[in-house]
């Protein structure tokens, strides 16, 4: 699934962001990744999505490795990949069904197809009357849904989340993450970072990986995860 | 159905209709200028075409030149590589030119028992050779018959004219070298505009799993079609403006057709690599 094995990050003006970090998240697993800004919770899901790559040690993603990937092989590493970000990241002079529509359409899928594909995606997220509006006619918690559908289009196998809920008040936030546990439900694995730990303490049930200084210094399955890697 | 990377192009235009004008009338614009410098660089070039074209060295021939002599020479001069055509003039069509052309010679030479007009060759020069090399040899090739009595051409005035054209010649080189430059890199920038207004788009696409030379087609359709219609534009322009001066001012000539093709595939060719440049660069940043 996602496995970063012994990984070192350090980018040349800012020095190190990731240190000896070692994690592998399960199929079907929903893992919170928390820590301070500048944690290196960012920069372990650019390292997954292969945007940037380790300095040492490697990171293996569904069958492909940070050390043997070919440039031209990432498309379609992150067509298998949903990614929903903070700042929702939608194109402004199209609609909410033409922003996932989008995503369909950039990997070539058929046309006739898509619609159908779309109205699903946004029903799936809870936003079918809302297909015709503008991002900017909807509120932040409704555009992360659409971002969301968008992630959802190409049937990833995992979706990536950098702070899914950090521009939304309260009630969207938690609106997003319930959609987040329903995906979660249907056995899509979710990698989520945040630092909104009371959603993560709301949620003792997942799986909770903290960053301090480019170094996991917690992780709430650990004990699991030595007593499984010792079996193997 | 149309493709999608045409598709896309096109509903760029209708997004963005403002900044798309505005590539349009840079490149149009730009290449302009470029045009308006042809225009004048192909009159003056036509200008000085004509004047070249009246060079011609003429030898003339004593009186005792037998015919036959006059024959081979006529035949001999026509087979140098400089030689356009050859002109046997008899010393009856001399004078009859003369009187033509010269009122005093009207009433005078009718009187005169003998013609006093000699016999000639007029040679005239292929439109490379117009130069005061090829002419002097020319000349010197005539001279050596011993039945040729003396050789003219406008020696001074020749000179001259080779001179200015040089000039004109190397200026035109470099200045429309100056002008192409600056209209390559106006066009440049308006499509980095273009290319850097959409920067979030292209990187949204690389996100999705979109391979670079699909987020590239659309925009080098783009780059393809702006460049297009903004060749189009100043060629547009430049006949409005060759029509205005040749009304007003002075009769020009309007320019060779593939100098406006060249003008055109220029701007389309410009576009085109703009955006080829400016997309790469964004495809490497994100």
């Amino acid at each position: 699934m996602i496995k970063l094995t012994s990984v070192h990050k350090e980018y040349p003006r800012s020095g190190p962001a990731l240190r000896d970090v070692s994690l592998h998240v399960r199929k079907g697993e929903l893992v919170f990744l928390t820590g301070h800004s500048g944690a290196g919770k960012s920069t372990i899901l650019r390292l997954v999505q292969m945007a940037d790559f380790p300095t040492a040690g490697e990171v293996r993603v569904s069958g492909f490795s940070s050390k043997t990937v070919r440039p031209r092989d990432i498309p379609q590493l992150r067509r298998k990949l949903g990614v929903v970000f903070q700042d929702f990241r939608l194109l402004r002079d199209r609609t909410a069904e033409d922003n996932v529509a989008f995503a369909l359409e950039v990997t070539g899928a058929k046309r006739a197809g898509i619609a159908q594909r779309v109205n699903r995606l946004l029903g799936q997220v809870g936003l079918s009357h809302k297909a015709q509006a503008f991002p900017d006619e909807l509120s932040g918690g409704e555009r992360q849904r659409v971002a969301v559908a968008r992630a959802l289009a190409n049937d990833p196998f995992v979706l990536l989340a950098d702070e899914p809920t950090g521009n939304l008040d309260e009630w969207a936030a938690r609106g997003v993450f319930d959609l987040f546990k329903e995906i979660n439900a249907m056995g899509m694995t979710v990698l989520m970072a945040t630092h909104d730990l009371d959603l993560v303490r709301a949620h003792p049930e997942y799986r909770v990986v903290e960053l301090s200084q480019g170094e996991i210094v917690y992780d709430s399955a650990s004990t699991l995860e030595g007593q499984r890697s010792r079996a193997e | 159905m149309m493709p999608y990377a045409f598709r896309e192009a096109l509903t760029a235009f209708r997004r963005t209709p403002l900044l798309t004008m505005l590539s349009v009338v840079a490149i149009g614009f730009s290449l302009f200028v470029v045009g308006l410098f042809g225009l004048t660089a192909y009159n003056i070039r036509r200008a000085i075409e004509k004047v070249e074209e009246k060079v011609e060295v003429v030898g003339y021939l004593t009186d005792d030149a037998l015919p036959e002599q006059i024959l081979v020479a006529t035949q001999e001069i026509r087979g140098l590589p400089e030689v356009a055509a050859v002109r046997p003039v008899s010393k009856i069509e001399a004078m009859a030119n003369a009187r033509e052309t010269m009122e005093e010679f009207r009433d005078v030479s009718t009187d005169l028992e003998s013609n006093p007009f000699p016999a000639s060759l007029e040679v005239s020069l292929k439109p490379g050779s117009r130069t005061p090399t090829a002419v002097a040899r020319v000349a010197k090739h005539l001279k050596a018959y011993p039945f040729v009595e003396d050789v003219r051409y406008g020696r001074d005035w020749l000179d001259k004219i080779y001179l200015i054209r040089q000039i004109l010649g190397g200026a035109a080189s470099i200045i429309g070298g100056a002008f192409a430059l600056v209209a390559a890199i106006v066009i440049a920038t308006a499509v980095r505009i273009a290319v850097f207004a959409r920067r979030e788009e292209i990187s949204i696409m690389r996100l999705v799993g979109a391979t670079d030379g699909f987020i590239r087609k659309p925009f080098l359709l783009e780059g393809l079609i702006t460049g297009f219609v903004g060749g189009i534009l100043s060629a547009v322009l430049t006949y409005v403006a060759f029509r205005v001066l040749d009304s007003t001012m002075f009769r020009i000539e309007w320019i060779p057709g593939r100098w406006v093709l060249g003008v055109v595939a220029a701007g389309t060719a410009f576009g085109f690599l703009s955006s080829a440049a400016a997309v790469r660069r964004h495809l490497r940043a994100v």
